[in-house]
């Protein structure tokens, strides 16, 4: 197991007694990507037909929140040697000491558990098991699988991150329908390009990390080619939405607007593979692909919120 | 900090923690404390909202 070459101090019998405190612990829950979790969970509540109360709705949120965070410690738990390795990582509570990669684990496997009961509890068991499926496919299929063994780690991976509309919607409904498919279609196609292209920049760490990401093992021409294709296919997939009929022309605008910002960043990217002038390119694109995706299910989430208080 | 006294007669010392140490384990069980009285709060309201009203008996109305 990975996590065995990660040092821990208790392994000679003695005394270890934590400095950790409880920032150190929200740090293992990845805030970052928990914001977005929350994000994208929101528009996929907001999507659906018939609403669901204020305070279970938050309570949804919260627990979805939580699992998403309970994934991030989990992945935490088991990539600490990775981590370490890398500059960007390498300050994370566990390479740093602070807190146990064991604790980290239960810490992570008990969020887990709550997370899941607790929506459980307050929508549908439905919702719940998408959840866990949720949790189970990022910690154990991409974490302990995918990502130490195929470049297309975070093409398959990315389905983790694009289930959490779906689980929300399916909280609100009980279900899961193509509105809800859509949402999880646009993250999917979304993830790659927004990954690779962080990853042309940090090739040299994730390679020194033993991770295949796609610039290690096809090269930065290969990927620059994937990224030019992913994200021309993003284009459209962005529109579906407004194409589904549960989207405004407006947001079909606006997801136009951005799927050509997005082609445009990336046939830079494609084009420039030299220099300073490629890695700003790339970042470039990254920043810019945070920013595609929260303006269309900002888009979304705001439309819906004007509709439901002007009806 | 310091390990038990192994000493042969000398009672057991325990661990002395330092101040950075005991504040910390003060933050972390206060954060501990909160997020279990958060999980009570959450629980009793959404008892409350998913039985609703009609689900107390009319004697205690």
């Amino acid at each position: 197991m990975s996590v065995a070459s990660v040092e821990d101090p208790t392994a000679s019998g003695a005394v270890w007694i934590s400095n950790a405190d409880p920032r150190d612990y929200v740090s293992l829950l990845k805030p970052r990507v928990m914001s977005l979790v929350v994000f994208t969970a929101l528009t996929g509540l907001l999507i659906a037909p018939h609403g669901l109360n204020p305070v279970v709705g938050f309570i949804a949120l919260l627990a979805i929140a939580v699992g998403a965070g309970a994934s991030g410690a989990l992945n935490m738990w088991y990539d600490a040697d990775i981590d370490a390795k890398m500059s960007r990582t390498r300050g994370r509570a566990i390479p740093s000491g602070k807190i146990l990669p064991g604790e980290a684990l239960g810490f992570g496997l008990m969020l887990a558990l709550f997370s899941v009961v607790t929506l459980g509890l307050a929508t549908n068991w439905t919702a719940a098991a998408l959840l866990a499926f949720t949790i189970f496919f990022y910690a154990v299929v991409y974490t302990m699988w995918l990502k130490r063994w195929t470049p297309q780690n975070i093409v398959i991976g990315g389905a983790a991150g694009a289930l959490p509309p779906v689980v929300a919607y399916a909280a609100a409904t009980g279900s899961v329908n193509l509105d809800s498919l859509a949402l999880f279609a646009i993250i999917f196609i979304w993830t790659p390009p927004h990954f690779w292209a962080l990853a042309l920049v940090k090739s040299a760490d994730y390679a020194n990390a033993g991770v295949p990401m796609m610039p290690n093992v096809k090269g930065p021409d290969r990927t620059r080619l994937e990224i030019l294709l992913y994200t021309l296919v993003l284009a459209p997939v962005g529109a579906l939405p407004w194409l589904l009929g549960f989207a405004s022309p407006a947001y079909g605008v606006i997801s136009a607007v951005g799927g050509a910002a997005m082609a445009a960043a990336a046939v830079r990217v494609y084009r420039v593979r030299h220099g300073k002038g490629a890695d700003r390119a790339a970042m470039r694109l990254f920043a810019l692909s945070i920013f595609y995706l929260f303006a269309l299910f900002g888009a979304l989430s705001v439309e819906r919120c004007l509709a439901l208080f002007t009806t | 900090m310091s390990n038990d006294s192994k000493q042969p007669g000398s009672r057991p010392q325990g661990v002395t923690l330092t101040p950075e140490q005991a504040r910390s384990r003060r933050s972390r069980n206060i954060a501990i404390g909160l997020a279990i009285g958060a999980l009570v709060v959450i629980l009793y309201v959404l008892a409350m909202v998913r039985m609703g009203p009609g689900s107390i008996p009319t004697t205690l109305r």
